[in-house]
């Protein structure tokens, strides 16, 4: 793979050069956390954000959005008019849930509100360093080599740019001046020693191996109704979290306008509603049951699917659970060992 | 079985006119509807036990077992029961009113597996709408299989779906066919009463080996159902049911027909064996 540099101090003229490809969206700060914003002035972006409130799929699977209109007997969509984007500040595990996102929306069926979006979308990766919360490190997501189109890691005075796409190659030659391409001895150095430095800053010792086996041997466990018992059928956990794809599909109407508006949104396995079938009957009445639907999806079926479990270590579950449910709690409490909450 | 036409967008329903209903029950009908386009509808091609998706706009969209079978191409038959708001509102439509269709889905009965083998269809109340499929396939394509039973309880002889035609079916020299009804209120009901366990003691001389059980019914039945066939020998794998789930895509992205954490039953089902149920939790 390519790699060039660039001077920390030509990151704006950058971005503002790379930007005539199309909207720049990026972590913003607001109050003490960071949101997915647009970017209309470059003194908001903030390269310091660890982990976004809402993951980078709200803008390629946005949280409602119109599927297609229905007037005069006909079904009709448009998604020419979808802008080109630019996403930067994308972490690895941002990434590889994207990954994880590609290749869920193209199996059988490809999703094509999905992938119009994707193919108008550059990936700008950045380096991070883990927080107490992060375990990226437990699922095999802590670097990437793929799924982006330029990935930036932070040496101190420059950055260091793999060049991931032809895409991300066209950006960098849009904007000559700025780039070194000549990548040095030192250069290298300090790569690794980041990289080394780095891989020591993980703070938890959560570890996932052979999960599938434990969560398919322990369905009929107490600890789903224990933690059945604490859930609050929020949702709030398959909101933030960068690999839950489930949407509900809505007929919409508005006064004043003509037609209808068939409405994808999220949804989430947490609600009660969700197994519901006409006549009333639940698949999933209790909350018990749900939690262990999240949890055998997340680290037991997807990992027979998928080759990994459909979680990255993002931390946002635990950042955001109002009563400590989360992926890490649960990976211990189904191996037997102490939580501390 | 040609794989789905493909489509730019799946999630786009296809127009079909509802070309006639016919009351089933008080609340149960079928609609017989055919694709607009005529070229769609004479190729439209599907396999019995799949099922497609139904929208009435404004109100919402629907999955339906699709009751006909693709030996009679040109039209296709769902049969409805009154229950909810879209159905509700199928249930208003008159009859040449245009509505939107997509699928089929889902994996349907593998029908390609049961050539030369018996074939025991066991239906319960509304198991009869996706197994109506099968069994019309089946007597079409009669020299295909071996032996052929057909048992079907209901309530009561009103409560039976496709009473006439089933009735008729006795005259059948090539099929076994064992109608009960829990109680004959009529007092004129021509066939057996009682549960229809009682109706295995008419299956003999069957190689269990070579044999298809499909049980469509009220999930209460599966159980007594099951023993049953188990009593004959027959593999579990060779047990096929269809389940029940809430759907909004059929196309295996919006998880709500989720079950065992990854099987999305528009994809992967509706048609499970009975070896999937006991290896797999949470499927009946």
């Amino acid at each position: 793979m390519r790699a060039v540099k660039l001077k920390k101090s030509n990151l704006k003229g950058f971005l503002m050069c790379a930007g005539s490809w199309g909207e720049l969206w990026a972590p913003v700060k607001r109050n003490d956390r960071f949101i997915l914003d647009k970017i209309t002035d470059l003194s908001q972006l903030d390269s310091t954000a660890l982990r976004t409130t809402l993951p980078f799929k709200k803008l390629l699977f946005p949280p409602k959005f119109s599927m297609f209109r229905y007037e005069a007997g006909n079904y009709a969509n448009d998604m020419s008019g979808l802008p080109k984007r630019i996403l930067f500040g994308l972490h690895p595990c941002d990434i590889k849930a994207l990954l994880i996102m590609d290749e869920f929306f193209a199996k059988e069926f490809k999703d094509p509100y999905y992938y119009e979006r994707r193919n108008r979308t550059a990936i700008i990766g950045l380096s991070c360093i883990p927080d107490e919360k992060c375990f990226c490190n437990a699922t095999m997501n802590e670097t990437v080599t793929e799924g982006f189109d330029l990935f930036f890691t932070d040496l101190g005075d420059f950055y260091l740019i793999w060049v991931g796409s032809s895409l991300g190659d066209d950006l960098i030659r849009e904007c000559p001046n700025l780039v070194d391409t000549a990548i040095g001895h030192q250069d290298l150095k300090k790569y690794i020693q980041w990289r080394k430095h780095r891989s020591q800053q993980f703070k938890t010792d959560i570890d996932l191996i052979g999960m599938p086996d434990i969560v398919e041997l322990s369905q009929d466990s107490p600890v789903w109704e224990e933690e059945g018992k604490k859930c609050l059928s929020c949702g709030a956990c398959t909101i933030v979290c960068p690999t839950c794809p489930c949407y509900n599909v809505l007929d919409e109407t508005e006064l004043g306008k003509k037609g209808i508006e068939r409405v994808r949104r999220w949804d989430s396995c947490m609600f009660k509603e969700y197994s519901m079938v006409a006549g009333g009957h639940n698949f999933r009445e209790a909350r018990s049951e749900r939690l262990k639907l999240r949890f055998t999806h997340k680290l037991q079926a997807f990992v027979g699917k998928f080759g990994k479990p459909a979680c990255t270590g993002c931390g946002r579950c635990i950042d955001t659970c109002p009563v400590g449910i989360d992926i890490f709690s649960m990976v211990k409490h189904l191996k037997g060992e102490e939580v501390h909450a | 079985m040609s794989p789905a036409v493909p489509q730019v967008n799946p999630y786009l329903p296809e127009p079909m006119r509802l070309i006639r209903r016919d009351p089933l029950t008080d609340d149960v009908h079928l609609f017989q509807v055919r694709a607009v386009d005529m070229n769609r509808a004479m190729t439209l091609d599907y396999r019995p036990g799949q099922f497609m998706m139904v929208s009435i706009p404004g109100i919402g969209e629907a999955p339906f077992s699709i009751s006909s079978t693709p030996s009679r191409p040109g039209l296709v038959e769902f049969g409805i029961r009154k229950v909810g708001r879209i159905t509700e509102s199928i249930f208003k439509l008159k009859e040449n009113s245009v509505i939107g269709v997509r699928g089929p889905y889902g994996n349907g009965f593998p029908v390609e597996k049961m050539l030369g083998h018996n074939l025991i269809i066991v239906m319960g109340g509304l198991g009869a709408i996706p197994l109506r499929s099968l069994l019309l396939y089946a007597l079409d394509n009669r020299d295909q299989f071996n032996d052929i039973y057909l048992i079907y309880g209901a309530r009561t002889p009103g409560e039976m779906l496709f009473r006439k035609e089933f009735l008729n079916l006795r005259e059948r020299e090539d099929l076994h066919c064992l109608l009960t009804v829990d109680k004959d209120d009529t007092g004129k009901w021509p066939c057996h009463t009682g549960l229809p366990t009682t109706l295995f003691r008419h299956i003999k001389d069957i190689d269990p080996l070579k044999t298809t059980v499909v049980v469509v019914g009220p999930p209460v039945m599966y159980k007594f159902i099951v023993a049953e066939v188990l009593k004959l020998n027959i593999p579990k794998q060779q047990i096929l049911m269809s389940l029940e789930r809430r759907m909004k895509c059929g196309v295996g992205k919006c998880g709500h027909c989720i079950i065992g954490g990854y099987i999305y039953t528009c994809l992967e089902g509706p048609v499970f064996s009975y070896w999937d149920v006991i290896h797999m939790k949470g499927l009946i």
